[in-house]
């Protein structure tokens, strides 16, 4: 495994954004950073901004007025950023699949990387989908 | 030439200072972790975080002074690199390293991260960033008037010694200044200023992620926010050498314990405390610790 590739797996800073979430997500992914879970163990902490960030942590069902902003926060982005779509709203629209606010899916959008489904997703199977993409970059090379 | 290339780069200058300070930076992340029940990061951490930041891209804002916005991290490593190779140098040979006058030198090289924080932050054009500016240059207003105030506390207990070896000489025959009265209230002064200086809760209003989004370093990306990093974390090892010198004798290999319970104190304040809004951390150090470093100067003209 080369150097890049493990500095770039063992320091995840994940950036958290909401486009039209009901904020269960956003609580678990909250509950995902407290002591209890410690993922400061594996590197990853929470930034604010989006510049600092190596993961996209997506949440919501993705509305009309969210799409410009999302593309917009993914452009700032320093590369190379991967995507993590986080509950079934931004996995697959969930319940709102035939709204008329929320057209289009996540993965329409972005380039997502991890699906982690769940109403709202456990803690445990968020981590379990990092280490799942951390496997799969490390494989990619 | 070659020697003082080499003092600067690589033994007590930039490589030797990087490779202490982010052994403490790990020691403060380890502490914490154990204080607040978790495990903590790997030994590695601060420098895999170093090595990723790094190998990312840079993202320049079209907002953006693209001079300064380069400049300006350099700035505040190349101070903090010659603050560092200076402490060291002169506690390494006491008598010949150094030159009068190098504590006046020390203290205006030691407001250069701030400054170089300050034009970075107003540089890159974002709203929140020049918040976190004005933020920090209230808070550096703040803290450089008790810090040089007790500055001074040294100087006038030896006798009007401008020179950092002078000092630890004379504390060598005379006794630390810190067992005096007023070396003890001017050392606790200087320990709440190297906070507010390493930017720590409380007193980093600067850079407060969860209001302001990092503040200062909201549109740094890749080997710039290394830098930034870097700095700090070589800061966390020069200031508490720094101090140590000034009011605890001196340092080598054996007494790096003196480090060790600077460390402990920085890391205890720094989680045991909420943050306070800037014009509280204004009041406190224009307040109480400006009278305490006045006392403190008071005392050390009387020969307390």
């Amino acid at each position: 495994m080369s150097l890049r590739l493990k500095a770039l797996t063992k320091s995840i800073w994940v950036y958290h954004m909401s486009t039209g979430s009901c904020n269960n997500c956003d609580i678990e992914i909250l509950d995902m950073l407290t002591p209890r879970f410690d993922i400061e163990r594996f590197g990853i902490t929470l930034v604010g901004s989006v510049r600092h960030a190596d993961a996209i942590l997506v949440t919501g069902s993705l509305n009309l007025k969210a799409i410009p902003r999302i593309k917009r926060v993914y452009e700032q982005a320093a590369k190379p950023c991967v995507v993590i779509a986080i509950g079934v709203c931004a996995c697959g629209q969930g319940i709102f699949k035939n709204g008329p606010n929320c057209p289009n899916p996540v993965d329409s959008i972005l380039p997502v990387d991890v699906y982690v489904p769940g109403c709202p997703p456990k803690p445990e199977a968020m981590i379990a989908g990092i280490t799942k993409l951390i496997a799969k970059l490390r494989e990619k090379k | 030439m070659t020697k003082l290339l080499f003092n600067f780069l690589i033994y007590p200058g930039f490589l030797f200072t990087a490779c202490f300070g982010l052994a403490a930076c790990w020691i403060d992340r380890k502490v914490t972790a154990r204080i607040q029940w978790r495990v903590g990061p790997p030994w590695h951490q601060p420098l895999t975080d170093l090595v990723k930041l790094s190998i990312k891209e840079i993202t320049v804002p079209r907002s953006a002074s693209k001079e300064l916005f380069f400049l300006s991290p350099m700035i505040g490593l190349s101070a903090v690199t010659l603050v560092s190779m200076l402490v060291w140098l002169v506690n390494i040979d006491p008598v010949s390293k150094g030159f009068s006058g190098d504590i006046i030198v020390i203290a205006y090289l030691l407001t250069l991260p701030a400054t170089a924080v300050i034009l970075g932050a107003s540089a890159s054009g974002n709203p929140l960033a020049s918040l976190g500016a004005s933020r920090e240059i209230k808070m550096v207003m703040a803290y450089e008037l008790p810090f040089v105030i007790s500055l001074a506390v040294p100087i006038i207990k030896s006798g009007g010694l401008l020179r950092l070896g002078e000092i630890i000489n004379y504390q060598a025959a005379n006794g630390p200044f810190i067992a005096s009265l007023s070396g003890i209230i001017a050392f606790i002064v200087m320990i709440f200023c190297m906070q507010a200086k390493l930017g720590l809760v409380p007193f980093d209003a600067g850079e407060a992620e969860t209001e302001i989004m990092a503040g200062t370093y909201i549109e740094y990306s890749g080997m710039l926010l290394a830098i930034f990093k870097l700095t700090k974390t070589m800061l966390m090892a020069a200031l508490p050498l720094f101090l140590i010198t000034l009011f605890w004798q001196g340092f080598n290999f054996l007494s790096m314990w003196k480090y060790i319970i600077l460390l402990v104190i920085i890391i205890l304040m720094r989680n045991t405390n909420p943050r306070v809004r800037i014009d509280q951390a204004v009041r406190f150090f224009w307040g109480k610790m400006t009278l305490l470093s006045i006392i403190a100067v008071l005392l050390a003209i009387k020969g307390m």
